[in-house]
């Protein structure tokens, strides 16, 4: 059950560190726009280099700055989920009536703001450096940006889940995720590149929905909708997954004795 | 024994037939003991002797192998939110977030507590506790006193009907000490509330407490009134007592009576 005051001390909290400390505020628009640059960089490089090759800044960059964007949201999730864990306040937080709804709620809500302003920035940087518009996409756009939002945070909650499992020292395996996900997904190419066992991967994530959508839109073929709804679908049901991941995670934690224990791992 | 909801003048803690294993590791055996409204209970024993996992069960982060605990009525484990609605807790090992101010901390916790006015509330405990200066100052730069100051604080956000102390002055100088203890003395009897206790500091816990149960191997050997325990048990002092069944758990007989 979620209580939303619990829902917003979650996520107040989250603000007061962010209010308190600059350098937790900077990752939100740093590596985005060293991203931006160096991307929008080589996308300039090749279409100079190749003519007559289609609008090489609209895919790359739009495909780099989308990418960013779901890297946001899910670690806007694991940080805020990972605060807990440096400041070995788990047994404040769980030995309280805090559900673990209303937790996941204050965490999911915490990405939102900060991955909402990590995109404003991105927009802003890519349109005025590089000219990069999304207005191509029209409307379009917030379906796609829903996909990959939907998908950070389900992906947000079960690295957080991992955490909470295999405890502090596992922290090193969320950071790479979005990476190892990227082959897979047809962030840079159509999934029919890959060896059709990368291909059933890609299938099962979502983003590969949203990449092919988008280059199919640049190419001027338009889109498809059942694709799309597709995509949608199934973020929708691996967020449901990993909220169900995390609450029995949660639950084997309090049963074998890891979460009572847990700030004393933190230190160790 | 199965325990009921329906005492008028129920305890605000009901421990029943409590037990817990880690594979064949036993923490806790079968204790059973209760907390009357108003009442200090000290939870004593050696390290080891079961007294955390005893409050980690009962603070619910930790679920026993088998027997029930009621808070105000409520079973822990079932009936989790209304349980620890009704509970708080201070522990040396579980510090509030170093990186948030004093009132920032109230704040999220007194939230958390659905307490209501929460700045009325937060105010009062500030005043209440000497913290008014610290308002604003990160709780991780505070000296070990403040910062028990700013967790029984917390702990009291609610005012609830159970109240776990951990410890609770272990890192205090004497005069700190002794603010603190009259202080949750006094807590206990305007609120009228429960107190488990937990201390290894024998004068404090005869100066404070109503009742102990020392506990040892996950067992409840004793239990009684704290100023007349240890002449019950041929004991010099409670201290002596204490390190008696801490190196021999099974002696528990009155040397008194067995002398005489």
């Amino acid at each position: 059950m979620i209580r939303w005051p619990a829902l917003y001390a979650i996520a107040l909290r989250q603000l007061y560190l962010m209010r308190g400390s600059p350098t937790r505020v900077l990752p939100i628009f740093a590596w985005v726009a060293v991203d931006i640059v160096l991307w929008g960089f080589i996308a300039r490089y090749l279409a100079r280099v190749s003519d007559g090759v289609p609008d090489f800044t609209a895919t790359l960059l739009g495909a780099v700055l989308l990418w960013d964007f779901f890297s946001r949201v899910m670690q806007g999730v694991t940080t805020a989920f990972l605060e807990d864990v440096w400041s070995r306040n788990f047994l404040n937080l769980f030995a309280s009536p805090l559900s673990v709804g209303s937790y996941l709620g204050g965490l999911v809500l915490t990405s939102v703001l900060a991955s909402l302003i990590g995109l404003a920035v991105m927009l802003a940087l890519a349109g005025g450096v590089f000219g990069l518009s999304f207005a191509m996409l029209g409307l379009l756009l917030v379906p796609y940006l829903l996909v990959l939002f939907l998908f950070g945070i389900a992906l947000g909650i079960f690295a957080s889940a991992m955490v909470l499992r295999l405890g502090p020292a596992s922290e090193w395996l969320v950071w790479p995720i979005p990476a190892l996900l990227s082959p897979f997904a047809g962030v840079f190419y159509p999934l029919d590149t890959l060896p059709s066992w990368m291909q059933a991967i890609g299938r099962a994530l979502p983003p590969s929905y949203v990449f092919e959508g988008l280059r199919s839109v640049v190419a001027g073929q338009g889109f498809s909708m059942p694709e799309l709804i597709g995509g949608l679908v199934l973020a929708l049901v691996q967020i449901a997954l990993a909220c169900w991941l995390f609450a029995a995670v949660f639950k084997g934690a309090i049963r074998s004795g890891l979460l009572a224990r847990y700030s004393a791992e933190s230190v160790a | 024994m199965k325990l009921t909801h329906a005492a008028t003048a129920r305890p605000v803690l009901q421990v029943a037939n409590v037990h817990k294993h880690y594979g064949s590791k036993i923490a806790v055996a079968d204790i059973s003991f209760e907390v009357a409204a108003g009442e200090i209970v000290g939870l004593l024993g050696p390290n080891g002797a079961g007294k955390t996992t005893t409050i980690n069960m009962v603070l619910g982060v930790l679920e026993a192998s088998r027997g029930q605990i009621l808070i105000d009525g409520h079973d822990v484990m079932r009936q989790r939110r209304r349980a620890l609605s009704a509970t708080n807790f201070a522990a040396v090992y579980a510090p509030l977030p170093g990186n948030l101010t004093v009132e920032q901390n109230l704040r999220i916790f007194g939230l958390i507590y659905g307490v209501r006015p929460l700045q009325m509330r937060i105010d009062g405990l500030l005043q209440q506790f000497d913290l008014l200066a610290y308002r604003d100052t990160r709780c991780g730069v505070l000296s070990s006193g403040e910062q028990t100051r700013v967790c029984l604080a917390k702990a009291l956000l609610n005012q609830p009907r159970l109240l776990l102390l951990d410890e609770p002055t272990a890192s205090l100088d004497p005069a700190t000490a002794r603010d603190i203890r009259l202080q949750i003395q006094r807590i206990a009897r305007e609120q009228g509330g429960g107190i488990l206790w937990t201390s290894h500091n024998m004068t404090e816990v005869e100066d404070v407490c109503d009742r102990v149960l020392i506990l040892s191997q996950g067992r409840v050997l004793l239990q009684g009134d704290p100023r007349t325990l240890a002449s019950e048990h041929g004991a010099a002092s409670l201290e002596d007592l204490f390190v008696r069944l801490a190196r021999d758990p099974g002696a528990t007989a009155p040397k008194r009576e067995a002398g005489a």
